[in-house]
């Protein structure tokens, strides 16, 4: 109490830590090191080394010559015209490509995740393992899933020409992955299929954590179920829905393998971490696509930092209407 | 308002039977409360009523009109919520009008009927909070409201204090009886808190087990039950039941020997009962004494004091555990032994099936208690 006080008081002297929280800090220092160390390592050290590549011209062949080269690679001007990532019209193809995959993909999947979430969520026979088999496709290894998929979507021996063939949909066979109007459409649709099992639960766990007698004083007082779903259940899942969608747009943002095994390096589809790994393997540009792949650092941050805020500032209106 | 008529209602939940033929005429502006221990299917009963579950077997009616099938909403009852049940993203406002914005009503008749219901019991001030920035008894107020403004046929509220502490609860009580007088509505009641059923009851039903075990005003309970379960229900401490056995038999009267005491006088109709018949001698802790004159002996256990009067736990000779309650603070201590009587109109005779021996005096002029003396 009287250390509180005096701390009021002065604002100088601080208040004396017990000798008991000194030994709780410094027991939960030490359990975290072990993580932080290895995080360093894994995450802080490859981080920091990409963000500094970036700044040099450092080449795959021989890494140890690399020199400064400040923001060159991002932007620079010889004899009049402009270099770098900055202005590089397959890069904006890229982050273009990127966007519309995400947006498209996570907006589909969360519309489709609700509907199956609410499917799961009825009472009915089987429902334990309707509910994990729901997983699987989330459960297998994208390269797997991507592999299995470019197998299926294939324009000669893929089982979907053939079904739809054979119910006569359509007369040729189609190159999905490689038709471009129709391979940004197969990325998304097997995205889809992959993900939504995972928004499903997210929104399954919180149409669980739903208080079941507001459901009873609705039914109680004759209120449609549609009405309830959408002026009831929606806005208390809300939240967790939004959290579902930043994690998901998060992952759809730096989306790699799925679009490298259905496309490669197709321009229709060549998402911004397509590009930064052709730019570092195929063009050895260590530095040139380490400044790409910075980039796409900070375009997801910016991006979830808008998405958090947007979702943050609806919640309150939420709250107060 | 209406009444409510239960005939035979059965009620099953797989193979299990919760409910067991209940009959039942709900009277209309009667409160009626449906009492009983956890389990004992009151709550059923009353979503039953509500419509929430199915009946499986009877036939009920609200106002005259067979409801089996009807939803909750063309039963024209409300339910007040043991939880409230509020929805927590709306204003104490919206929740109260959500229910109303579909049945044809237009703006501003829903704006009155919220702020009529708002006065009554004194929300308008909240009207703008939302429902986790009230306090439980607040909360509460709004459920009922939500009722309220819907205007039915038939009030439910289905244990609507057992989440408020025990102050704000006989507050909320005299508000839910204020309320029963003032809107002179057909309420059904439940709740496992005697208490609550003796002060708001015009009449009680006590349910065991999926069976109506009796029916009747709180007095007629209290002083006539008509078994063993009622008795034992209805009072708190509970009624004693001491082991007895019948002596004498005449048309004058019965007199019973309670554990061992020398014969003491009943007045239940003779009717059926047999000398040397093994019988239970009820009597609550009201209406025994304890002090230097009794008819039975006993050692004190534990005393409990209440300030305005005392619970003495007793053990006596042939082993059985009594409470004896006395008037202010208590005049003897733990481990001494003293004399118990009995206020002997108010004992009861309970026979071996559990069932009660009708009183010589007719039902509905219970004599006044008097206070004893000696204690």
């Amino acid at each position: 109490m009287t250390v509180a006080l005096q701390q009021d008081g002065s604002g100088q002297r601080k208040a004396k830590r017990s000798n008991l929280s000194t030994a709780r800090l410094r027991a939960a220092w030490l359990f975290l090191a072990p993580m932080m160390i290895a995080l360093a390592v894994v995450a802080g050290w490859p981080l920091i080394r990409t963000i500094w590549l970036g700044f040099t011209d450092a080449n795959l062949t021989d890494l140890s010559h690399s020199q400064f080269i400040g923001f060159e690679n991002y932007l620079s001007y010889y004899d009049g015209e402009a270099y770098g990532v900055l202005v590089d019209p397959d890069w904006w193809n890229a982050v273009w490509n990127t966007l519309w995959f995400s947006v498209i993909s996570v907006g589909l999947e969360t519309l489709i995740g609700l509907f199956v979430a609410l499917l799961l969520n009825a009472q009915f026979k089987g429902r334990g393992i309707v509910r994990a088999a729901v997983l699987i496709p989330w459960a297998i290894p994208t390269i797997v899933s991507a592999k299995m998929w470019s197998w299926m979507l294939h324009d000669q021996f893929g089982v979907i020409n053939e079904i739809l063939l054979g119910v006569g949909l359509i007369s040729d066979p189609i190159a999905w992955t490689a038709d471009p109007s129709t391979a940004m459409w197969a990325v998304i649709m097997v995205d889809v299929w992959k993900t939504t099992p995972f928004m499903a639960l997210l929104t399954l766990a919180a149409l669980q954590m739903l208080p079941g007698d507001i459901y009873e004083a609705a039914k109680v007082d004759g209120i449609h179920p549609v009405r309830v779903f959408f002026k009831v259940t929606l806005p208390l899942i809300r939240p967790a829905i939004l959290v579902a969608v930043v994690f998901r747009s998060l992952d759809a943002l730096r989306v790699f393998d799925l679009i490298y095994v259905l496309t490669s390096n197709s321009s229709t589809t060549m998402s911004m971490s397509v590009y930064a790994r052709q730019q570092l393997v195929d063009f050895q540009e260590v530095g040139y696509g380490s400044a790409a792949a910075t980039l796409l650092f900070v375009v997801i941050a910016l991006l979830t930092t808008l998405t958090v805020m947007a979702g943050g500032l609806k919640l309150n209106e939420g709250e107060q209407s | 308002m209406a009444d409510v008529t239960l005939k035979g209602i059965v009620k099953d939940f797989g193979s299990t039977r919760i409910i067991h033929g209940v009959d039942l005429q709900i009277k209309d502006r009667e409160l009626i409360v449906f009492v009983g221990p956890s389990g004992c299917g009151k709550s059923t009963l009353l979503r039953l009523i509500a419509g929430l579950e199915d009946i499986s077997d009877g036939e009920m009616f609200i106002d005259g009109e067979l409801v089996n099938q009807c939803s909750p909403k063309e039963r024209r009852i409300a339910m007040v919520f043991q939880s409230y049940a509020l929805y927590p993203h709306m204003s104490v406002y919206e929740n109260m009008a959500f229910g109303l914005q579909l049945s044809k009503h237009s703006k501003k008749d829903i704006k009155d009927k919220v702020m009529e219901a708002a006065r009554i019991l004194e929300l308008t001030p909240l009207l703008e909070r939302q429902p986790k920035q009230l306090s439980g008894g607040q909360r509460q107020r709004v459920a009922i409201g939500r009722a309220i403004v819907r205007n039915p046929k038939v009030f439910l509220f289905d244990e609507p204090l057992s989440n408020l502490d025990a102050s704000l609860r006989v507050q909320m009580r005299i508000e839910i009886a204020k309320l029963h007088q003032d809107m002179d509505a057909t309420m059904v009641y439940v709740t496992h808190d005697q208490v609550e059923a003796m002060t708001l009851a015009d009449r009680i039903v006590v349910l065991n087990a999926g069976r109506i075990e009796q029916v009747g005003s709180p007095l007629e309970l209290y002083h006539r039950p008509r078994n063993k379960f009622v008795a034992g229900f209805i009072g708190s401490p509970k009624m004693n039941f001491i082991e007895a056995t019948v002596v004498s038999v005449a048309e004058s009267g019965v007199e019973v020997s309670v554990a061992g005491s020398e014969p003491v006088k009943v007045d239940v109709v003779p009717d059926g009962l047999s000398v040397g018949e093994r019988i239970e001698y009820g009597i609550r802790p009201e209406h025994l004494g304890a002090g230097t004159t009794g008819d039975l002996s006993g050692k004190i256990e534990v005393i409990e004091e209440l300030g305005e009067s005392h619970f003495l736990h007793m053990r006596l000779s042939n082993g059985a555990l009594i409470t004896v309650q006395g008037r202010g603070d208590a005049q003897v201590r733990a481990g001494e032994s003293c004399l118990v009587k009995f206020d002997r109109e108010h004992a009861q005779v309970f026979r071996g099936d559990g069932f009660a021996v009708s009183k010589v005096m007719p039902l509905g002029q219970p004599k006044k208690t008097g206070a004893l003396e000696g204690a």
